[in-house]
């Protein structure tokens, strides 16, 4: 079904720690691994596949670590992928930090996680909150309150226990937008979208059942309420504790959470063709916020950057940017980084700038501007220069694009709104529920000339 | 404090030291001591000396030194078998431990010790644990019946833990139930046609009900199970689809994918006017671009999953252009599957951004990625023909750049330009010309040669340029030798008199200079042609070639289709069947997606017939037909030493296609009259089965002997003994007239419900026509389920015929056959009887021979053959004997026609 055993590599190909699952296959065989890995470097190719015989070989890197899967079988590959990012997910919560240190300092808890979330190839558990209820660092006697498996394991509800309790009931979301965004050196946009993600904190007692409100637009048009102002999500995607075919029925996003912090869903909209959207502010506040200020508006990029890259061979690069801030100005954004990519062998860099302050970076061959505020309908400009070598590289550099880093609290790009979260539980608790938005820059390239 | 200590001894006497350590009285010395073992384990000491000492530490009421212990057991207990004896006392006492977390411990390491006589022990503790009250236990016991299985899958049959798993389907608890589906998927793999999952309308809603209740991992069992089921129709077909959908909405990548893999094979079953298809498709397309913002590794199946969806089902995707545009920062092996999708999705409607997207691309640094890029410009050029000429411009100003790898890449797409639109474009080749010195791959050199010389009449100083090419001629790769010979020979038919020096030149160097058979092949024809008959040679030579095909590298549909099957596999990435890579799954069924029921699909049909015809041409006249016919009369310019060794060499090699050496063919019995016209209303049907090429066909004549025509013709099938159904509507295309006749071929899967019929070889048919339905039954020769892999290895013959038990064989007489022994081994070859051995004791022959039934069975026979006695005897032996009387009657029907 998916993998026969799985090993934990460091950097050489070493085996850290491994874990044999269905004994079909000679462990050794992993030693081929490395070796067809460094052949691939050498001839700049890279695959996350590789195959030795009858053996493939699925992995994944984490910091110093490679973490392999092997099978002989026709294996479900995107199981197998998936289930490797859970183990690391599954390692960081119970190490902090999953690498070869931190391996070695719990080696005997690794096992025990590896014999409880894999069996014979079939992922079992991978909720590290319920795991901590019965894989716990400390040793057991049988005789004093050895652990059982809770009864979440296998339950239905399988992200959750019972008997959760809190002084004060709370749950914190956070909507935070991410833009992607891809430019043409020509300067058209070529594709332009929003990731976006609500996270929950969640700090309830019980089994509470929760019901998130949105102003989805398919589910305003269901209700016959479509004069409101409402989102076009492209794709949705919900943390298993959501009931899908609930959604599917009449859009009701409907859960009991897991404790903690979770992800509860993403959504992605694609706004490269020219869309109206909502413009909306708002503090974190209890629930009841109001869409302050709706103003349509074309979902221009965010943060807008013309530029100008020279090269006079053995001579000099004279570099001019021009960034400008396509939102309100109500709003700003901050810590916004704008990563210029300059030729790796240019000397003696030389800035000026309208505000903000530059940093010429070697190891990344890029100029960095930094500017620590920046309002929206602003325009601010950066000039530099660079000398070069009189005797040129002969490696060829490819174009590399400009990238743009920044965050604006209190907005989201798409104009999503939380419009309610019920909360109920049975001891009839009263719960405050807490909003907050962010949008960021994500994959936020433009391509230079 | 970390547990890095226990790494650190590395005294000499450490496993001395040890197993002092190990038996001391101490508890917490004993377990330090096992964890010290433990980590000499993981850097990869050998402390199997250790064993006793280790296993008697297992008895405690320490949970972390009991699984630590466990650990141990499970990577030694191989090594050391009469040893690991000693642990299954405690084992057994473990699974009865009133703690369910010790109970599950236990069942699930005893199932991972691949020691024959620990698993002895394992079966009753295995029972127990299956109907464990806690669902903790009951789900790893699921899963290890599926691991005994692996290690002895006749006792998991004896025992009946086959039937429990089926049970635990229907278990209260969802987690029971994935990995019970888990388990049973996983055993079904290697039994193929044993129907263990035993899907059917009741099964399925069972498992769509533990779809939403149980983990991620368990949605991605129960989606990978419902793949392998066949709605019986397109209603079915929906409704599995419509609870299937809101999975696309899971945030798991895999279970996105898996669900993905339902979909695209039940929708095959949908019509296509029906409303909810189109709905389906809209549904499909923003979660596939969704797995685009998933991590790089899971971005890869979904971008090699999305390359095959495209292929089958182009509209799904066909707006979505832009999400496949390279991002700087994508890993390689990303950016060069996004490139295929792009090319893929080319159409005039976007092929002006797609060209731009791809000069970017060509001007990059990555090699391979440029490469492909400037190739991806050539195929967009071949597809759609508006942009053609932009392509061509472009590519010339990707020839400016002189880098190298790009003018090479784009003369050799510059050639199919030129292939594709013949005439049009010719006034770039003095540009191309430029650029000849600077070619050093031979696929780019062999490129230019095939446009010099096929445009040498344009090109002044053509003879000049392919001369320069001849001085190293023997330094060049076959590909360019071969390229060079046919230029400069169209050279000399379009310019004969100033180049006749060239051409004898070049004969002579391939045919005289050269080891290279090719090469010497068809310099001998040439010569031939050009010495003989001029004007038969520029027929020959210069004749019009055959357009080439706008799509290259589309993969063959019948392969498509398995592949869609297996959507978020291994196969599904390396675009390759499961058979291709996975040792000893040659004889699995490969997957097909379902035919629609209903009304004809034409589509289906056409494309299922191809892919029978295909491998039957690959193999018998995919070599090289040009041999035959340029040796048939050996050329009179040929130096007359080469001349008898090819000539007798390829004697030898037709020699063969007649000789003792092939097959004959199986036998088809005669048609007989099914069903009668009286009881038809008019229709009589009458028929036989045939199997071709490894295909089971119900070959049948439907006459009609009534007033008015007869349409709308289906076929269904009772279940049977082997599991026979229709792999695809009965074609009967136009309507059959009043006295009209028509033959159709039905071919048949194997993977049909199966009941046990009597006679075993009974088949109960259902015909319906725009009258009515009718039912007759009728029986097929079981040696249409001879499979071709059904020649056993000798040594496993004589073990299986040993382990067969003597009650199990039966002998018969065969009458009045006049064969010798060859020809009846010959004759029973073509049905697909293998003969292992011979044997000849005392004048009479004994042939030793195997059988391989559709669903896995294997017979195995023994045919004695006296010479001068026209009675043969067969002695057959089988682990099913009920069928030894259908084969009997194979042998006979066989031997006596």
């Amino acid at each position: 079904m998916s993998a026969s055993a799985i090993f934990i590599l460091d950097l050489k190909g070493k085996v850290l720690i491994s874990r044999n699952y269905m004994g079909n296959m000679d462990m050794n065989k992993v030693d081929h691994f490395m070796p067809i890995m460094m052949r691939m470097e050498e001839d700049a190719d890279s695959s996350p596949l590789v195959t030795h015989g009858s053996a493939h070989f699925l992995w994944i890197k984490h910091r110093n670590l490679y973490l392999v899967a092997m099978t002989k079988k026709n294996a479900n590959a995107a199981l197998v992928y998936s289930f490797l990012y859970k183990m690391v997910e599954v390692f960081k919560e119970y190490f902090k930090e999953l690498e070869e240190e931190s391996i070695r300092d719990n080696f005997v808890t690794v096992y025990e996680l590896m014999d409880e979330v894999m069996d014979f190839g079939f992922p079992q558990t991978t909720d590290s909150k319920i795991l901590q209820e019965y894989i716990t660092q400390q040793g057991h006697k049988l005789d004093v309150g050895a652990p059982r498996p809770p009864a979440t394991v296998t339950n239905a509800v399988s992200w959750r226990s019972e008997g959760i309790k809190y002084r004060k009931n709370e749950v914190f979301m956070d909507v935070i937008e991410s833009v992607n965004l891809l430019v043409s050196a020509t300067g058209s946009v070529l594709r332009s979208e929003i990731v976006g993600s609500i996270k929950l904190k969640v700090v309830l007692s019980g089994m509470p059942e929760l019901r998130l409100g949105l102003n989805d637009k398919v589910l305003f048009e269901i209700t016959g309420r479509e004069k409101s102002k409402t989102v076009e999500l492209e794709d949705v995607k919900f943390h298993q504790c959501v009931r899908l075919s609930r959604f599917e029925n009449d859009r009701t996003i409907s859960f009991i959470p897991p404790d903690g912090e979770s992800e509860l869903m993403s959504y992605r909209l694609n706004t490269t063709v020219s869309r109206t959207h909502t413009h909306t502010r708002v503090h974190t506040s209890p629930l009841l916020h109001v869409n302050l200020l709706s103003s349509v508006c074309q979902v221009k990029p965010l943060i807008w950057i013309e530029s100008v890259i020279e090269k006079f061979s053995h001579s000099r690069v004279e570099i001019k940017v021009k960034a400008r801030s396509q939102f309100k100005s109500r709003s700003t954004a901050n810590n916004v980084a704008i990563m210029v990519p300059v030729p790796s062998d240019v000397d003696s860099p030389k800035f000026k700038t309208s505000t903000g302050s530059c940093k010429y970076l070697p190891e990344k061959s890029a100029v960095q501007w930094n500017i620590k505020s920046f309002p929206g309908g602003k325009e601010y400009m950066m000039r530099a220069h660079f000398g070069l070598p009189s005797v040129e590289s002969t490696e060829l550099e490819g174009r590399r694009p400009i990238t743009v880093n920044f965050e604006i609290p209190y907005f989201t790009v798409s104009g999503i709104q939380v419009r309610y979260l019920k909360i109920i539980e049975k001891s009839g608790y009263e719960a405050l529920p807490w909003v907050r938005y962010i949008t960021q820059s994500g994959d936020y390239q433009l391509r230079t000339n | 404090m970390t547990d890095s200590k226990y790494f650190t001894t590395t005294k000499k006497g450490e496993i001395f030291e040890l197993k002092a350590e190990l038996n001391s009285d101490k508890k917490e010395k004993k377990k330090e001591a096992v964890k010290k073992v433990i980590a000499s384990m993981t850097v990869g000491k050998d402390v199997s000396a250790l064993f006793p000492d280790v296993v008697n530490c297992m008895q405690t009421d320490n949970l972390e030194l009991k699984k630590l212990v466990y650990l141990y057991l499970m990577n030694y207990a191989k090594s050391q078998p009469d040893m690991a004896i000693m642990a299954v006392n405690t084992f057994v006492k473990d699974c009865e431990d009133p703690n369910p977390l010790i109970r599950a411990l236990a069942v699930r390491t005893m199932g991972c010790i691949r020691v024959d006589k620990i698993t002895e022990y394992l079966c009753e503790p295995l029972r127990k644990c299956l109907k464990d009250e806690d669902p903790y236990v009951r789900k790893t016991a699921a899963v290890c019946v599926a691991k005994l299985h692996d290690i002895n899958a006749q006792l998991v049959e004896d025992q009946g833990f086959l039937d429990t798993l089926k049970d635990l389907i229907s278990d209260s608890n969802p987690m029971v139930v994935a990995n019970a589906v888990a388990a049973l998927s996983e055993i079904a793999e290697s039994h193929p046609n044993s129907n263990l999952l035993d899907l059917n309308p009741q099964s399925i809603n069972k498992l769509l009900t533990a779809l939403n209740e149980c983990t991620e991992w368990g949605q991605i069992f129960i989606l990978d199970c419902l793949a392998n089921y066949t709605p019986r129709d397109d209603r079915e077909s929906q409704s599995i689809c419509e609870r299937v959908t809101p999975r696309l909405s899971h945030a798991n990548s895999a279970v996105v994918l898996s669900a993905v893999k339902v979909l695209m094979k039940f929708m095959e079953m949908l019509p296509k006017d029906l409303d909810y298809y189109g709905t389906l498709l809209k549904k499909l397309a923003p979660p596939l671009v969704t797995l685009l913002s998933a991590e790089p590794e899971l971005q890869y199946v979904a971008l090699r999953n999305i390359n095959l969806i495209v292929q089958k089902r182009p509209e799904i995707l066909k707006h979505e252009m832009k999400v496949f545009f390279v991002k700087y920062n994508d890993p390689i092996y990303v950016k060069l599957e996004k490139l295929d999708i792009m090319i893929r999705l080319a159409s005039q409607a976007n092929i002006a951004q797609v060209l731009a997207e791809l000069k970017e691309y060509a001007t990059e640094v990555d090699v391979d990625f440029v490469r492909k890029a400037v190739r991806a410009i050539g195929r967009c050029a071949i597809k759609v023909e508006q942009s053609a000429e932009r392509c061509v411009s472009t590519l010339l100003d990707l020839i400016q750049t002189k880098v190298n790898y790009v003018v090479q890449e784009a003369i050799v797409v510059i050639k199919d330009i030129f292939r594709k639109y013949p005439n049009k474009y010719e006034s770039v080749i003095a540009t191309l010309c430029e650029n000849l010195d600077s070619l050093d791959e031979p696929e780019a050199r062999a490129a230019m040669i095939w446009i010099v010389g096929e445009y040498a009449e344009r090109i002044d100083n053509a003879d000049e340029l392919l001369e320069s090419f001849l001085e190293g001629f023997h330094d060049e790769s076959t590909q360019v030798q071969l390229q060079l010979l046919t230029a400069i020979v169209k050279l000399f038919l379009k310019k004969p008199t100033e180049t006749q020096e060239l051409v004898q030149q070049v004969l002579s160097l391939a045919t005289q200079d050269s080891d290279n058979p090719d090469l010497r092949d068809r310099g001998y024809i040439y010569w031939r042609l050009l010495s003989t008959d001029p004007v038969a040679a520029k027929e020959v030579v210069l004749a019009e070639k055959p357009l080439i095909s706008e799509e290259t590298d589309l993969i063959e549909p019948t392969l498509l289709e398995e592949l869609i099957c297996h959507i978020g596999t291994l196969a599904s990435v390396y675009h390759k069947p499961p058979s291709a890579f996975v040792e000893g799954s040659r004889g699995v069924m490969h997957k097909r997606l379902p035919a629609r029921t209903g009304s004809c699909n034409i589509l289906i049909m056409s494309k299922l017939n191809s892919s029978l015809l295909s491998p039957q041409l690959g193999g018998d006249i995919g070599g090289s037909p040009a041999m035959g016919a340029g040796f048939g009369a050996a050329p009179t310019v040929m130096p007359a030493s080469l001349n008898a060794p090819v000539g007798g060499g390829l004697g030898d090699l037709f020699d063969l296609g007649g000789g003792v050496g092939m097959p004959m063919g199986a036998y088809i019995p005669p048609k007989t009259v099914w069903l009668p016209a009286m009881k038809a209303k008019g229709l009589e049907i009458s028929g036989t089965f045939a199997r071709r090429a490894g295909v089971i066909q119900m070959e049948l004549v439907l006459t009609n002997k009534a007033m008015s025509v007869m349409t709308d013709f289906a076929i269904q099938f009772n279940r049977n003994s082997f599991g026979l159904a229709p792999a695809g509507p009965l074609q009967v295309l136009t309507p059959l007239g009043p006295n009209q006749t028509i033959e159709v071929s039905l071919p048949l899967s194997t993977v049909g419900p199966v009941m046990k019929m009597d006679p075993l070889n009974n088949l109960q048919v259902a015909v319906k026509n725009n009258i009515d339905v009718f039912y007759f039954s009728c029986q097929y020769p079981i040696s249409m389920l001879f499979v071709e892999d059904g020649k056993m290895e000798r040594q496993v013959f004589l073990a299986t015929w040993k382990d067969i038990p003597n009650d199990n064989e039966s002998q018969f007489q065969i009458q009045d056959c006049h064969l010798n022994s060859e020809a009846a081994s010959n004759k029973l070859q073509g049905s697909n009887i293998f003969t292992i051995a011979k044997r000849t004791v005392e004048g009479q022959d004994m042939l030793y021979m195997s059988i391989k039934l559709s669903n896995g069975i294997w017979v195995l026979a023994e045919l004695k053959v006296q010479a001068g006695n026209p009675n043969y005897t067969i002695s057959l032996k089988c682990r099913a004997p009920e069928v030894s009387q259908c084969v009997f009657q194979c042998y006979e029907a066989v031997l006596k026609n």
